[in-house]
């Protein structure tokens, strides 16, 4: 069973999300990586670029497949773990905490009242699986 | 059983020869004065073998090989069908191998006979008007479809038509193909049957929509129920309707895709009209099109002029909203010709034989098997269907180790985990030209590794047991690929 922790926030895409003030660092799911497989290059923005909520940030291959990443939340990229481009792996061995993707500074709080709780992830994931 | 590498093979002052030096003195000849120093090299590390052990090496590799030709290929999607031997031998006459692209037109006339008669058997199979041999392969096909509607939305004025709307059972090329056209996908979700979502295609068309691209059937193998809805929505939105003909081999003669909307399409020529490839040769993408978008395809398209002696046949250029050159030359000609055999070898009543085995296989094949593997979507399907693994999941058997075990039995194994929007999928095509003994016995392989899986888990995620080497670390391949060989 996919581990969901509690003090994160879910999009329906399987993105988790760890707010930190106005900031929030963004990554995928334990239950992404499990449907993925062994991830084997992550694509992701520059420092500085802006996302958009919903739109694609990224790409995530694994050897199954290439999966477009979406993003969460809006707002500008402060941080980007460069780690994953030498070990994709980390994805698959850490998903919530070494394979942290990208770090945004948030353009509109609201956005996160959209997300879901790890209680509705959690069901989501059930009602797929 | 593995076998070394050929620099591996190699030993110092080995060589292929078995016939001396000629003793006719040669001009010297300065190799610094053709070259520019940077690339003349001393330490070329090539490997030295006799000519025995060359032989033996290229041979054992051979035999490792699986082919069309040695058994089962049901890669879904990929249409690894038989290819007709008379096919080849068409393909193989002297009057076209030897011949260039370069030669003058009337030195070249058959040759040219036959793209312009191809030209009319693909219009007349599509139902569109005007066609295009050019393209390469089918994704350049697509491209270059794609880049005919968006010249004749410009040609119209329409320049902000951006968007292409694509389906999420289409095949991966499609949003590629559109991207690369500087275009943007938007998708589109499939219904509960697995066709475009009606409801959810009306609400994205817009005045901004260039066309929308249309797998059918689908990657799910299915017959889109509401096309003619799909493309009358699509066309009052003043878009227009591409479709992917990669799958025609499940409607070769029965039905016309521009009867059903079809603006633009491209064949690949490589799978429905039994050419070889996928490593057994190149591809070939023509495009048929309708009245509107011919002034717009690729340069040359082969016409035919009468004149007092019966017809001649040329390369015309003369084409001013022509996209341009998508390929040197004419396209792979070889393909064509083999094509134009295959088509003329059957011909009508063939052809829609063709297609009415293709769909009689498939669906036999997947009423053995659907009792044991979940189907995606249970209704009939067309040339192929999508099967899950998932029932295995509790032994921790996934649909990558089923498909392992499969190669164990002979086959090899079907295409897995796309289409994506099916999880743990395996996507079968079994192809017109096999028999109802192969069908059973690759049907009783899948059913026994069910059983198999669930007695002997184990047995099954460390298959193949029988080929020369095991499971290979795919993921570590990817992430650290060594992509040369170099001596410790």
């Amino acid at each position: 069973m996919a581990e969901v922790p509690k003090d994160l926030k879910y999009s329906k895409e399987h993105e988790w999300v760890r707010v930190a003030g106005d900031a929030v660092v963004i990554g995928i799911t334990d239950h992404a990586q499990e449907q993925l497989g062994d991830v084997v290059y992550v694509d992701l923005p520059s420092v500085g670029s802006e996302i958009s909520q919903f739109e694609s940030f990224g790409t995530v291959e694994s050897v199954k497949a290439a999966s477009d990443l979406y993003a969460p939340v809006s707002g500008k990229v402060v941080e980007v773990n460069d780690a994953l481009k030498e070990h994709p792996e980390l994805v698959n061995e850490s998903p919530y905490d070494k394979a942290w993707m990208i770090k945004v500074k948030l353009k509109d709080k609201k956005e996160l009242d959209v997300l879901l709780s790890p209680a509705d992830y959690d069901e989501l994931v059930a009602s797929i699986s | 059983m593995t076998e070394k590498l050929i620099f591996e093979l190699s030993s110092p002052g080995r060589n292929t020869r078995y016939v001396d030096d000629v003793d006719v003195p040669g001009k010297d000849i300065d190799i610094s004065k053709l070259l520019p120093a940077g690339v003349i090299r001393e330490d070329l590390d090539l490997p030295e073998v006799t000519e025995r052990e060359l032989v033996q090496h290229f041979t054992r590799l051979s035999r490792f090989n699986y082919s069309v030709d040695g058994g089962f290929y049901p890669l879904g999607s990929c249409t690894m069908k038989y290819n007709p031997k008379i096919d080849e031998d068409v393909g193989s006459l002297e009057g076209f191998t030897r011949i260039h692209p370069l030669q003058p037109e009337e030195t070249v006339q058959g040759a040219l006979r036959i793209m312009y008669e191809l030209q009319g058997f693909l219009a007349e199979i599509s139902g569109l008007s005007a066609v295009t041999l050019q393209p390469a392969a089918g994704a350049h096909g697509e491209l270059s479809g794609m880049l005919v509607i968006r010249a004749y939305h410009r040609q119209r004025g329409d320049d902000d038509r951006r968007i292409v709307l694509v389906p999420d059972s289409a095949h991966g090329t499609n949003p590629a193909t559109s991207a690369m056209c500087g275009l943007q996908v938007v998708n589109v979700r499939s219904n509960e049957r697995g066709g475009v979502d009606v409801e959810a295609l009306r609400s994205l068309v817009s005045e901004k929509v260039a066309a929308l691209m249309l797998t059918i059937p689908n990657t799910l193998g299915l017959f889109d129920e509401n096309i003619l809805e799909v493309s009358s929505i699509v066309h009052q939105a003043g878009a227009l309707v591409y479709c992917d003909g990669a799958n025609m081999n499940a409607m070769l003669g029965q039905v016309k895709l521009g009867d059903l909307g079809c603006d633009a399409m491209h064949f690949n020529l490589h799978k429905t009209f039994g050419t070889p490839h996928g490593g057994g040769g190149p591809g070939s993408g023509p495009v048929a099109v309708r009245e509107n978008l011919a002034p717009f395809l690729p340069v040359p398209v082969v016409a035919r002029k009468s004149t007092g002696d019966g017809d001649t046949f040329f390369l015309d250029y003369d084409r001013p909203l022509s996209i341009g050159r998508v390929r040197s030359f004419y396209g792979n000609f070889g393909v064509m010709v083999r094509a134009y055999a295959y088509i003329r070898s059957l011909g009508p009543d063939g052809l829609r034989h063709v297609s009415e085995n293709a769909v009689l296989n498939a669906n036999y094949l997947m009423h053995l098997l659907k009792g044991t593997y979940e189907l995606a979507y249970d209704r009939p399907c067309m040339h192929e269907f999508v099967l899950t693994g998932k029932h295995l999941k509790d032994e921790g058997v996934r649909t990558l180790d089923i498909a392992k075990r499969l190669i164990d039995y002979g086959f090899h194994p079907p295409t897995i985990y796309f289409p994506l929007i099916v999880e743990e999928a395996m996507m079968i095509e079994p192809t017109e030209t096999e028999t109802r003994q192969t069908l059973d016995a690759f049907a009783r392989a899948l059913l026994d590794i069910s059983s198999e899986a669930v007695a002997e888990p184990q047995m099954i995620k460390e298959a193949p047991h029988t080929t020369p080497v095991g499971r290979l670390d795919e993921a570590t391949a990817a992430r650290h690929p060594i992509l040369r060989w170099k001596r410790e």
